[in-house]
């Protein structure tokens, strides 16, 4: 317990220094958005919010409407915790979080239902499971509770948009190679059908989207050689 | 009897947490270097979602079902919380992780200092959450089949956690493409078990 009860003596210090202004999109601040995208992607580097991205990307669309819910989410939840970062005492913040984050989610859900309900019986439990998604929890952790508000902003966005990118291109292939669709559009013609060309099944089989990560993972490390583990 | 049987064992292989519907694999991925830790976050998970799951069925059927709070009076027959249900159900995985951790590092001070480090991962498990809305959606009749299938799922989680674990202890051992190393590896081989997994899919019980 003894790292909790470090935290408050250290933190009137960082109320002393004063913060410098900077223009909106300085370059840092452009940082917080563009590197999640690919140095820092949640779900290949940073290890989060994987839960959901293997189990709703079978098919483009509720990949796209995942990605959207979860940048709503975290946009709006790192922002309300930077907001009350001062006020919230230590030892409960984790339920804290939980709770600003879930009343989000169920906004999120509740419009869901409103105006995409087909989407969102096929999502069923996963729009819930946003609530305990490790990227939202992560970053309120790292990042909202200890920078000012529109940094977290910014921040909340690049994440989820990089975690949604990560779903858009695992659910592009599965549902490409899967069964020749597009968004629920057939985009392989007919003619190579007739030549003899076969969906592969096995593609929307939920496994293989595991497996479609690890070869994102792997090309992007290949691409990247600074990500490589040392074992 | 039986129906708990086939319960409990469809819940282990056929619907398993991780293989199945892929929930913790958070934690599963990070906390599976070696097998002593994955055990330890394994029957820390079992612990938590025996324990959430019923109270979350109790809560379900006497609060926030639609026409559940009839017991207090007729008038309360159309009231329906059920929007609510996230947000009980993640105070309640919270409270008592907090409640855990207490309660274990009173009385036990050996489990506590295995455990932990991961009672408080385990508020953000996927598992958890997954855990009781799952049971929300099967529309169990009682609290004894939801709490061996809350059993059952974390039996199932520490399984795959510690499967894991083990193959990825040999294969440290193993020559890997470097930019395969670690999580992306890790990735391919969940991806080989679970469709091993699905082996188990046939099975009707």
């Amino acid at each position: 317990m003894s790292k909790y009860n470090k935290l408050p003596k250290e933190a009137p210090l960082i109320l002393f220094i004063k913060e410098q202004k900077e223009p909106l999109f300085s370059k840092k601040n452009r940082a917080l958005l563009t590197d999640p995208m690919d140095d820092n992607n949640p779900i290949t580097v940073q290890v989060l919010g994987i839960c959901s991205a293997l189990a709703i990307t079978v098919q483009l669309k509720p990949a796209i409407v995942m990605s959207l819910s979860v940048i709503a989410v975290m946009a709006a939840s790192n922002v309300i915790i930077s907001l009350l970062r001062d006020l919230i005492p230590n030892r409960i913040r984790i339920i804290v979080q939980l709770v600003v984050v879930a009343s989000m989610v169920i906004l999120v859900d509740q419009i869901l239902r409103a105006y995409a309900y087909d989407v969102s019986k096929e999502l069923s439990i996963f729009i819930g499971l946003i609530i305990t998604n490790c990227i939202v929890m992560g970053r309120l952790e790292a990042f909202a509770l200890g920078n000012g508000v529109w940094k977290s902003f910014l921040d909340g966005i690049g994440n989820a948009a990089g975690y949604g990118f990560i779903l858009i291109v695992v659910a592009f292939f599965r549902e490409l190679l899967g069964s020749g669709k597009l968004l629920g559009y057939q985009v392989i013609p007919d003619l190579i059908y007739e030549m003899g060309y076969v969906n592969n099944g096995l593609m929307l089989l939920s496994p293989m989207a595991l497996i479609t990560v690890g070869i994102y993972i792997w090309l992007q490390r290949s691409k990247n050689r600074n990500l490589i583990e040392k074992n | 009897m039986e129906s708990y049987l086939n319960l409990f064992v469809k819940s282990i292989f056929i619907e398993n947490m991780i293989f199945a519907y892929f929930l913790g694999m958070c934690s599963y991925l990070a906390v599976s270097k070696t097998v002593k830790t994955a055990v330890g976050l394994g029957f820390a998970v079992i612990f938590v979602l025996t324990i959430t799951v019923p109270i979350n069925f109790l809560i379900d059927t006497y609060v926030l079902k639609p026409g559940a709070l009839k017991w207090i009076g007729p008038e309360y027959e159309t009231v329906n919380l059920s929007f609510l249900s996230f947000i009980m159900f993640i105070a309640v995985i919270a409270s008592m992780v907090q409640l855990v951790e207490m309660i274990v590092e009173r009385f036990s001070p050996e489990l506590y200092g295995a455990l932990g480090i991961f009672l408080p991962l385990i508020a953000v498990n996927c598992a958890i959450l997954g855990g009781s809305l799952f049971m929300q959606q099967k529309d169990f009749s009682g609290i004894t089949e939801s709490a061996v299938y809350g059993f059952g799922s974390g039996i199932g989680w520490l399984l795959a956690i510690v499967a894991i674990a083990a193959i990825r202890e040999k294969i440290a051992y193993s020559n890997v493409p470097a930019p395969l190393r670690g999580l992306g590896i890790t990735f391919i081989i969940t991806g080989l078990m679970a469709l091993g997994f699905m082996s188990f899919m046939g099975i009707k019980l």
